[in-house]
């Protein structure tokens, strides 16, 4: 019988370093691929939603083959000692990977919603680029942000794919809700499987009803 | 104090291109003319909002856009106020937010002076979205003057207003032009009503100015151009 809650907390904490670790990069390409135009931004587009249309293995190779020892960016790491693949850093960069194209399409959705205009008055009234970002144009789209966080979250939680083959399923160190329902089956452990499942089903249920109450609240002036 | 306003740009818009060229020094002008006439596309130009085909502008001396010196001063270093017709007010920001955005850390103008001469010094806590309209004219106001502009541009201040609250709003900038000194050029198509707070209108016809003339009662002066 693996150690559930133990499982479960990996499994969240995970997810939720892995929606911290794409917040940024994540909202500076959607902000990008609502308010500018520079060559190559249909590819950049097309590249940044892959992982919602290729099988999750091949994102997962492509991870370890980035990643793994004698990969470009693997390789790099390893000179300074810092190991990812199957290691937890593994299953933040799996979960990341797979959550990311969520939080960029939703959140850029929101930053499209936001009237330029009001981003243009704040320049007359002497504010910077950055300060109009952080003042304006990121609170008015906050609530789309927060609901593409809260589905690369839920996706992050479920992830399996990519988990498995970069990551692995070692017990205490890498396994994580997705892996270890596969795992309990696979072993014929039913009972702690199906235990595992309705765990995961809560907290993705949860995740996405919140999400989703995100998106659904009145829209208030800035998607006029 | 009259400021001096050379406009001479060639713009684009929508299918025909707005050509102005015309210097003003009055320190309150009325643009009027027909919707479509290219009275918003000349403030948010003056504004830094819009970039011309070519050409100059100067507002008291200082170039903001110059296609052969190749200067495009950015809106926000021109210090020019814009209160466009739907006021953009943040929805985010309650009213005391909205009007200190531009403020800085040391706004010319002392924000209780504006609130008092705007009347809404008891607005200061609510959102935006629990204004009546005279009231959103007002707090756009407050913070287009909160931030220390050398020009202010008003496009339809009044169009919103239903006719009581339009004159609940010439006053307050009747003050402004008064109390401030305040230049100000504001967009409307009720030439009676702008009257009261302008002295000069620049009528615009599709693309082009048409006229500039005096529309204070005393002077009756009209020059065709």
């Amino acid at each position: 019988m693996p150690d559930v809650w133990k499982i479960t907390g990996f499994t969240i904490v995970a997810a939720l370093a892995a929606t911290l670790v794409m917040l940024p990069p994540g909202i500076a390409l959607a902000w990008l691929l609502a308010r500018r135009n520079f060559p190559g931004k249909s590819l950049v587009d097309t590249i940044a939603s892959l992982p919602l249309v290729m099988p999750p293995v091949a994102t997962g190779l492509i991870l370890l083959y980035l990643f793994g020892r004698r990969g470009p960016i693997g390789g790099l790491l390893d000179r300074w000692g810092i190991e990812i693949v199957f290691t937890w850093k593994a299953v933040v960069l799996a979960m990341a990977a797979m959550g990311f194209p969520l939080l960029v399409r939703t959140a850029r959705t929101g930053f499209e919603h936001v009237r330029i205009r009001y981003e243009h008055l704040a320049a007359t009234l002497g504010a910077s680029p950055a300060r109009i970002f952080f003042t304006i144009t990121l609170p008015l789209a906050s609530r789309a942000v927060c609901a593409g966080a809260l589905l690369a979250f839920s996706r992050a939680l479920g992830e399996f794919g990519a988990t498995i083959l970069v990551a692995g399923s070692i017990p205490g160190r890498t396994r994580t809700l997705a892996v270890a329902i596969f795992s309990e089956t696979e072993v014929g452990h039913d009972g702690s499987a199906a235990m595992l499942l309705v765990i995961s089903v809560a907290i993705a249920f949860g995740a996405v009803a919140f999400s989703n109450a995100l998106l659904r609240r009145p829209a208030d002036e800035a998607r006029t | 104090m009259p400021l001096d306003i050379a406009l001479a740009f060639t713009l684009r818009q929508g299918e025909f291109l707005l050509t102005i060229d015309q210097r003003i020094g009055s320190d309150a002008i009325a643009l009027v003319g027909p919707s479509g006439a290219g009275k918003t596309t000349l403030l948010e130009t003056i504004a830094g909002l819009r970039r011309p085909l070519g050409g100059e502008i100067a507002v008291g001396g200082r170039t903001l856009f110059s296609s052969v010196r190749g200067i495009d001063v950015p809106a926000r270093q021109r210090h020019i106020g814009y209160v466009p017709q739907d006021t953009l007010l943040f929805p985010h920001m309650d009213v005391r937010r909205n009007i200190l955005y531009g403020a800085g850390h040391a706004p010319r103008l002392d924000l209780g002076d504006v609130l008092e001469m705007l009347e809404i010094g008891h607005l200061v806590t609510r959102m935006i979205d629990r204004l009546s309209g005279g009231e959103r004219q007002r707090v756009a106001l407050a913070r287009a003057l909160m931030a220390s502009p050398t020009l202010l541009l008003l496009d339809e201040p009044f169009s919103a207003l239903d006719p009581l609250l339009r004159w609940r709003v010439v006053p307050c900038l009747q003050r402004i032009r008064r109390d401030l000194g305040l230049p100000m050029l504001v967009a409307s198509h009720d030439l009676d009503l702008v009257a009261t707070i302008a002295d000069t209108a620049v009528e615009l016809s599709v693309g082009r100015v048409s006229s500039v003339r005096l529309v204070r009662p005393d002077t009756q002066q009209q020059r065709r151009m």
